[in-house]
């Protein structure tokens, strides 16, 4: 691997986005106006939105960054530039590293965007501490980004590549305790969400636990970001059959 | 040292299959230095395949591709080759001058060299203009920049004047005879016999058989046709 061209590929992508303002504006703006949004919704209900807000900083940067880095990786895969880029001197990892170094900084951007909206308009009252919500935004982030570039290589076409969304994220979002608490699920369906990345997330920004709880919760989400990415830098393939 | 005489391409029984279909029957070829080979064929006729295979992105079933003295797709020829694929291959959503110097930063090249390859294919203009704006021609020329960058001593490119206006086309291969007269190899494919002639030397492939590897003198001779297409028919016809 090399650091020169795995940061000339973040640099290349965050070029990208600054040309597709549209796209930026749905990373940045739509999850802050989502949360002020529940945060208004929730005004009659004293303490509610101190509960769900936090958790949605930790869900929200996974689902945008696994939509948008699918498509994306699809787009390298389906128009060439792979194939191109495969005919040069750049590594799988200088690709997939330089992936997850921008879409994790926008995740950081993302997240710093909500929170302080969080804490200070939208009047957000949390026990947790703001620094752990940022580095969980940035590793939903991450998970985003690792199973955005893993799924790429089973989607053809970009709408195939937008219905995993409901295959791989919903689920999760069902059972990582947004909805019920997750000791209140069924037994099994307790222990599957126990060690889904998205409940990770949720559980880490969970204030008022022990320093091994958020240790174990943030070795789970690493290691489901590493294993991803392997995967996704194994689905990149410079020789087709 | 002169490696002029020492073959820049050494094909040997190519084959192909892919889906169970054979897409190369064992297609055999040299190539030299400074030669400007057109790869012709109808669609289908494997062209594509075979220049996929001397990148080395195209897994083969048998038979040897060897590139500068080594097997193609070896970490080696990284960025010996320029390449130029049937689709543009280049960031629709990056200006020209993005898109040259992302490519040109993976190859170590200096600033400079992004400069030259824009105004070598007439692109400097358009530099701070996004590709998605531009026309099919230009960004044809975009992607043949690309794969100009560092000088590589092998190009391969892939109809890269298909779809273009006459007088472009006319520009872009004097710009392939300048490569080839700079002492490059150049492979250039096209589906359109009429380009037969702007080359020195000739692949001619069906169905993934190589039919002829000549002159155009010697492709209109041996086949007594007055024109490329009426030779083709005629070589076709020979075959069966």
């Amino acid at each position: 691997m090399s650091l020169r061209r795995t940061l000339l590929t973040t640099r290349r992508i965050l070029e990208q986005l600054r040309h597709d303002p549209r796209t930026l504006a749905l990373l940045l703006v739509v999850p802050t106006a989502l949360v002020g949004l529940l945060a208004w919704s929730l005004t009659n209900q004293p303490g509610a939105f101190d509960s769900i807000g936090p958790k949605l900083l930790g869900v929200f940067p996974l689902i945008v960054m696994f939509l948008v880095t699918s498509v994306i990786t699809l787009r390298e895969r389906t128009v060439g530039t792979l194939e191109r880029l495969f005919t040069l001197p750049l590594t799988k990892g200088d690709f997939v590293a330089g992936y997850a170094i921008a879409f994790g900084a926008l995740a950081l951007v993302q997240s710093l965007l909500v929170s302080v909206l969080s804490y200070t308009w939208y009047g957000l009252a949390h026990q947790g501490v703001p620094w752990r919500i940022s580095i969980v935004a940035l590793c939903a982030g991450l998970l985003g980004t690792a199973f955005g570039l893993a799924l790429s290589a089973v989607a053809h076409t970009e709408f195939q590549a937008v219905q995993f969304m409901p295959a791989f994220i919903l689920p999760q979002l069902l059972l990582c305790g947004l909805v019920i608490p997750v000791s209140q699920l069924p037994s099994v369906l307790r222990v599957i969400a126990e060690v889904l990345p998205m409940t990770a997330a949720v559980h880490a920004i969970t204030p008022q636990q022990s320093s091994p709880y958020y240790v174990g919760q943030f070795a789970i989400m690493i290691a489901y970001i590493l294993t991803a990415l392997v995967v996704g830098a194994g689905t990149l393939r410079r020789v087709t059959k | 040292m002169d490696n002029s005489d020492q073959p820049t391409l050494d094909v040997s029984k190519l084959r192909v299959v892919r889906n169970r279909n054979e897409i190369l029957k064992s297609v055999t070829f040299r190539a030299l230095p400074g030669e400007l080979i057109g790869l012709l064929g109808p669609s289908g006729s494997g062209k594509s395949t075979l220049m996929r295979s001397l990148l080395g992105v195209q897994a083969i079933t048998g038979g040897s591709v060897r590139i500068m003295e080594s097997d193609a797709g070896s970490p080696s020829l990284r960025g010996r080759l320029g390449y130029m694929a049937q689709t543009s291959a280049v960031y629709l959503d990056l200006t020209v001058e993005e898109n040259i110097r992302y490519f040109a930063g993976v190859l170590v090249q200096a600033p400079s060299e992004v400069a030259r390859v824009m105004d070598v294919v007439a692109l400097t203009p358009f530099s701070r203009r996004l590709v998605s704006s531009l026309s099919g021609g230009e960004r044809a020329r975009v992607s043949l920049g690309v794969a100009l960058l560092g000088s590589p001593p092998v190009l391969i490119l892939d109809e890269p004047t298909v779809g273009l206006d006459p007088i472009l086309r006319r520009d872009l291969w004097r710009t392939f005879n300048d490569l080839a007269g700079a002492g490059a190899t150049v492979i250039v494919s096209s589906h359109v016999m009429g380009e037969a002639a702007r080359c020195a030397r000739l692949l001619l492939l069906r169905e993934g058989t190589l039919l002829f590897d000549g002159t155009p003198a010697s492709l209109l001779d041996a086949s007594g046709a007055p024109g490329y297409d009426e030779a083709f028919e005629r070589l076709i016809e020979g075959d069966r």
